[in-house]
């Protein structure tokens, strides 16, 4: 029910930001509509079906494909099934403690699944085998390795680059409904695809890619899942403060805009 | 339910199933201090949607470690008593009950003084007792009202309101309904007095203009709702100081 640990920024740093901010500046020289340095690499797990490693800076994502034959939910028969898990593991930072997902570990894993779902990165409905009766089950889990802020944006372009370059078994019907998992691997169906930007506001300052300091003495946050054709495919506003609605389209824009630069970091799709 | 998704949600004249226009929300109806034990309370009908908010505190926290030193600590409980939906839903915490008591949380949070009142807390309590679309919007407009009349210090209250699309084109307020069949859902607070965004969310497909134009049907109706919300604070109250007025009088 509430954050995990409850970090203080010395009133003379929060200040020193905020006053470098208003002089255009941010903690580690970038410019507020500049991301840090970006890497993505996949397939590097070679019992998953797709994975990815990603870094933004100093923060490093981890996320893995996995798929299993099961029965489809009931609302949705002719369709296989999205399952996106996050964990934000000790491990990536002294604010992450061990135990039971909460509510910080949820909210990354449903704003990423959103993403994903809005956009059909994943053709949910090419992977009914049996429809109604055994579709592809596909998870898609999240570890950050080393939080240094905007999860977000490197756990989203984590778990679309393991999407894109996931191979799942090749499938036969023998008889009349027995499905037939074969050796050979074929693509994951996939469509379109998100990159999710977030933007920071410090006072009325907006800046992208906040880093862990930032993310400490923001009001609040916004992050937008853009799709191919430069639609808005997830929402999310987060932190203590608000927004004005000019600052939110400004922060669409930006997004927008900075969207086909970590585009182009993706995978190029198999097919 | 697969039926469900050729649905048509707009008829020819451009009306929807319940006949509401494109910009019309529901009926709405709000009621304050509905409780005895909570130190503030508000009951919201939207349309078919039926929530209960009850408020409690500023009070000690418990556990203590997690109060703060320099603010309250503003605690929020999201969930859909397990009769409130078609198929009944467990009572344990669904990931989307978790999620949306934290957005919640910092959808009022923006409204609230929260440094007046250090290491204490105050714990919101939301019970959506029938649902039929856009619950959580719903669940923060009587929310404020909860918090307003519990006396917690705030700058300005807080509506929410959702925006959907549908058949296509953007629809506001949307029901349960058009939620499943429709293409997208965009739930927006804003604190109407200062024009303030405390919550924006979407799922579905929007484009830059229709983000533009969500925002701008969200506040006209939040406008809507923030009277509906000033006037169950001051019946309330106003039935309050019926009260003592009349004991003046026997006295």
């Amino acid at each position: 029910m509430s954050e995990r640990i409850y970090t203080i920024v010395p009133t003379p740093r929060r200040e020193a930001i905020l006053s470098m901010l208003k002089r255009g500046e941010r903690v580690d020289g970038r410019k507020p509509d500049e991301y840090r340095e970006i890497t993505v690499e996949t397939g590097i797990v070679g019992n998953a079906e797709g994975s990815a490693r990603v870094s933004i800076g100093h923060t490093k994502v981890i996320a893995g494909v996995k798929v299993s034959m099961g029965t489809p939910f009931s609302d949705a028969p002719d369709k296989g099934v999205q399952i996106v898990y996050a964990e934000l593991i000790p491990m990536a930072s002294p604010i992450f403690e061990p135990g039971p997902p909460d509510e910080n570990d949820v909210e990354l894993a449903r704003v990423v699944d959103r993403g994903l779902r809005s956009s059909s990165t994943i053709k949910l409905e090419d992977l009914a085998v049996v429809p109604g009766r055994h579709v592809w089950r596909v998870f898609i889990d999240i570890y950050p390795l080393d939080h240094d802020g905007n999860l977000f944006d490197a756990s989203g372009l984590a778990a679309v680059a393991a999407v894109l370059t996931a191979k799942i078994p090749k499938t036969s019907i023998s008889g009349e409904s027995t499905v037939v998992v074969e050796e050979e691997k074929v693509p994951l169906p996939v469509g379109n695809a998100p990159v999710f930007v977030t933007v920071a506001k410090m006072g009325d300052i907006l800046v992208v890619d906040p880093c862990y300091e930032e993310e400490l003495v923001m009001d609040a946050r916004i992050t937008f899942a853009i799709d191919k054709e430069d639609r808005v495919c997830a929402t999310q506003k987060g932190g203590r403060g608000s927004f004005k609605p000019e600052e939110v389209i400004r922060a669409l824009d930006m997004a927008l805009s900075l969207a086909p630069e970590l585009r182009k970091k993706l995978p190029s799709t198999p097919i | 339910m697969v039926e469900a998704k050729r649905v048509k949600l707009l008829d020819e004249n451009g009306r929807r199933l319940d006949g509401r226009r494109l910009d019309e929300l529901r009926s709405c109806r709000i009621e304050a201090g509905v409780l005895k034990n909570a130190n503030g309370s508000a009951y919201i009908e939207l349309g078919r949607n039926k929530i209960l908010v009850a408020v409690y505190g500023p009070r000690e926290v418990h556990p203590r470690h997690e109060a703060m030193p320099d603010r309250m600590l503003l605690r929020c409980r999201y969930s859909m008593l397990p009769f409130s939906v078609p198929d009944r839903k467990t009572p344990s915490p669904s990931r989307r009950e978790v999620e949306l008591s934290k957005v919640i949380r910092e959808a009022l949070e923006p409204a609230i003084f929260v440094e007046e009142f250090p290491r204490t807390t105050v714990d919101v309590y939301i019970e959506v007792i029938e649902a039929d679309g856009s619950t959580r919007v719903t669940s923060i407009t009587a929310a404020a009202v909860a918090l307003a009349d519990a006396g917690i210090p705030m700058r300005d209250l807080v509506a929410a309101v959702s925006v959907g699309k549908i058949d296509g084109v953007l629809a506001l307020d949307v029901n349960g309904l058009e939620d499943q069949c429709g293409e997208g859902d965009m739930p927006i607070a804003m604190m109407p007095r200062l024009g303030e965004i405390t919550l924006i969310q979407s799922d579905g497909l929007f484009t830059r203009e229709e983000v533009i134009e969500a925002l701008e049907m969200a506040r006209k109706a939040i406008q809507e709702l923030y009277k509906e919300q000033k006037r169950a604070l001051r019946e309330k109250y106003s039935k309050i100081v019926e009260e003592v007025e009349s004991e003046e009088v026997i006295g």
